[in-house]
């Protein structure tokens, strides 16, 4: 908190926070008017008498009902939810005994591992999909849920483990010994002592693994071609933009449908989650 | 119930050698206190017991069977840690209960266990605490509750009490020593504090740089120990020591610094007649020196110059400077001293040490 007189409080506190909360929340809000303004305003032009962008008199659900009558919007949130939590969940499951291994396990050249581990995480998925493509292609996965659970893994690991890594190292080591000395293997040290200390962690990866997955793009786009077959950002994108014509009302519902699960995941696990990010653990 | 023996221990960490041909025998029921300064390996010996560290070369026998490849579930200790590492997603019971639900204890022989511990800790109340409900006091009994439900054959403590405020250390030092007397069983106990060390053992080891310099019981290093550096770890405020050269004069042994020349009493003499002409460091505790009176034969007196006077009420402890060296001096809280006070000082001649110059070792 700054201190001091009121105007530093406002110049160095209060209006830098505004602002930066004002630039956070508007996409959302355009997101969210756009959503319920009919069509006859949304196209309305910037010097109509009764242009009025920020607010509608009117508001309309038809955008939310041609979303689920028109397109495979609801076909398309089952396959993004089935996809991201797989994914999350294969992610999750390495990377937690990935991370333990680099953390704890001190096995020659564990240091370097991890960073090479880190390193795959660096290469954009720009250049991975080509090859990545190629794969999919000889595997005949292309155009299945499997083309991607098999393929978010590829960035979702190395994340994982590297999160998890941080995690365990910050653990006190002497809780894991205590536990071998009272009885336990190291297998069992693990799951009674470890992973339950770690769950605020595990936690905050799988969140932000889910995330990942759930909005990923490029995969998305390149793997998948039927429209049955796609998650929520192509499907909006691609069945919703048809040459140069944008359906701004039903592309920002779809946006506004597709981003509530994860909303609702973050607000969930909100309390684990900022503890797992600041890693603290309290003896 | 066990006897612990340590023999030829050595470990590397890659080109580091910290701990270097460590003996031990540790008696059944015994209480042995390893101390010495930071990085003198008495925590790797102690985690090599505990078999947390590989063993490089050597043996570690627990009741006579060797257990350097025994992974540390399977060799029936308990260990108290620094930090207490108490599970912290556990209650206390759990944390009591973990160790004996990993050993497959019935449900109520493991109740009836908790609560002898607890009782005995004074804990019953905390039961269903969790570890971060509770001071640090609290924490500490808890880590202890957890080693005594065990009931192992030894106890390992690694400076259990370093995290505590100086009165509640003092407070937990006495119940360890009580605690220890009523269980009787095996306890190894690492600690930097030389007055924790002298309170608990009934045998202390003194460490150093890896090597063992003194195992004996307390006052035995406290009166004879076997070299300087032994000598001033051991005491608080710790031995004056003052570098002199030995010389015969007159079928005497005298030891000559300047500002002081003292007349070796006859035991010391004798021991010290083949080093004469040589380099020497006496060595002579803060409560060995006193104010000189009439009395004093002045084979044993120096003249000092009071440098600092701190008054801490049961005694006075008085800085002189001697010629270049600095000694310590305890007396009778009832003198009248001043800074800048010349004073001549004398010394008990039967607690009078003396270190080889060179090999630190005792003569």
């Amino acid at each position: 908190m700054i201190e001091g007189a009121l105007w530093r409080r406002w110049v160095f506190y209060n209006i830098p926070l505004i602002l930066f909360v004002f630039v956070l929340l508007f996409p959302f809000y355009w997101m969210i008017i756009t959503t319920f303004r009919p069509d006859g305003e949304l196209y309305r032009p910037w010097n109509a008498v009764n242009y009025m962008p920020f607010w509608t008199n009117n508001p309309t659900i038809e955008h939310i009902l041609y979303l689920f009558e028109e397109t495979n919007f609801m076909r398309w949130m089952l396959n993004t939810m089935m996809i991201a939590f797989v994914s999350t969940i294969i992610s999750l499951f390495c990377g937690v005994l990935a991370g333990y291994a680099l953390a704890r396990l001190n096995f020659p050249y564990a240091g370097g591992l991890g960073t090479a581990i880190f390193v795959t995480y660096l290469v954009p998925q720009t250049l991975l999909f080509i090859p990545l493509a190629e794969i999919i292609r000889n595997f005949q996965l292309g155009d299945t849920p499997w083309s991607l659970i098999l393929t978010y893994p590829t960035f979702l690991i190395p994340f994982c483990t590297w999160l998890m890594m941080g995690y365990f190292k910050a653990i006190p080591k002497e809780l894991e010994e205590c536990a071998r000395i009272d009885g336990a293997s190291r297998w069992k040290a693990m799951l009674y002592i470890v992973i339950p200390v770690a769950v605020p962690g595990i936690l905050s990866s799988g969140i932000i693994a889910f995330t990942l997955s759930w909005n990923e793009f490029i995969y998305a786009l390149v793997f998948l071609s039927s429209p049955d077959q796609k998650t929520v950002p192509v499907g909006v994108t691609s069945e919703l933009i048809r040459g140069d014509v944008f359906f701004w009302g039903p592309l920002m519902a779809g946006a506004l449908l597709g981003s509530i699960p994860v909303a609702i995941v973050y607000s969930f696990f909100v309390e684990h989650y900022v503890s797992g990010l600041t890693g603290s653990v309290k003896g | 119930m066990a006897e612990v023996s340590i023999r030829k221990l050595n470990k590397m960490f890659d080109v580091t050698h910290v701990v270097k041909d460590v003996d031990l025998e540790i008696r059944d029921k015994e209480f042995v206190v390893l101390v010495g300064p930071s990085g003198c390996g008495k925590t790797t010996t102690l985690r090599m017991v505990a078999g947390l560290e590989a063993i490089t070369s050597g043996q570690i026998l627990i009741d006579d069977a060797v257990v350097n490849e025994v992974p540390p579930m399977d060799r029936d200790i308990a260990m108290v840690f620094q930090n207490y590492a108490l599970y912290p997603h556990m209650s206390v019971a759990g944390n009591m209960a973990f160790g004996l639900k990993m050993r497959k204890f019935a449900k109520p022989e493991i109740e009836t266990r908790i609560k002898r511990a607890a009782a005995i800790l004074g804990i019953e109340n905390l039961l269903e605490r969790k570890p971060r409900q509770l001071s640090g006091g609290q924490r500490q009994r808890v880590a202890l509750g957890r080693a005594i439900v065990r009931d192992p054959k030894v106890f390992l403590f690694d400076e259990p009490l370093s995290n505590l405020d100086a009165k509640l250390r003092v407070q937990m030092r006495v119940e360890l020593k009580k605690l220890h007397e009523r269980l009787g069983t095996t306890a190894i106990y690492v600690t930097h504090d030389q007055v924790e060390a002298m309170t608990l053992g009934d045998r202390v080891v003194v460490m150093k740089d890896g090597w063992v310099q003194q195992v004996g019981e307390p006052l035995e290093l406290y009166n004879t120990p076997a070299n300087r550096f032994v000598a001033g770890f051991i005491g608080s405020p710790a031995m004056n020591f003052i570098e002199a050269t030995l010389a015969e004069s007159g079928g005497a042994v005298v030891a000559e610094a300047p500002g002081l020349r003292l007349t070796l009493p006859g035991p010391q003499a004798a021991r010290a007649r083949a080093k004469a002409g040589r380099s020497v460091t006496l060595g002579i505790r803060p409560e060995d020196v006193h104010v000189a009176t009439a009395s004093d034969s002045p084979d044993l007196c120096f003249d000092s110059t009071v440098e600092v006077v701190e008054q801490l009420g049961s005694e006075i402890l008085l800085d002189t400077r001697v010629g270049p060296a600095t000694v310590v001096a305890s007396v009778d809280p009832t003198m009248r001293i001043r800074s800048n006070d010349k004073l001549r000082l004398s010394l008990k001649p039967e607690r009078l040490h003396l270190f080889d110059a060179e090999t630190e070792v005792a003569i």
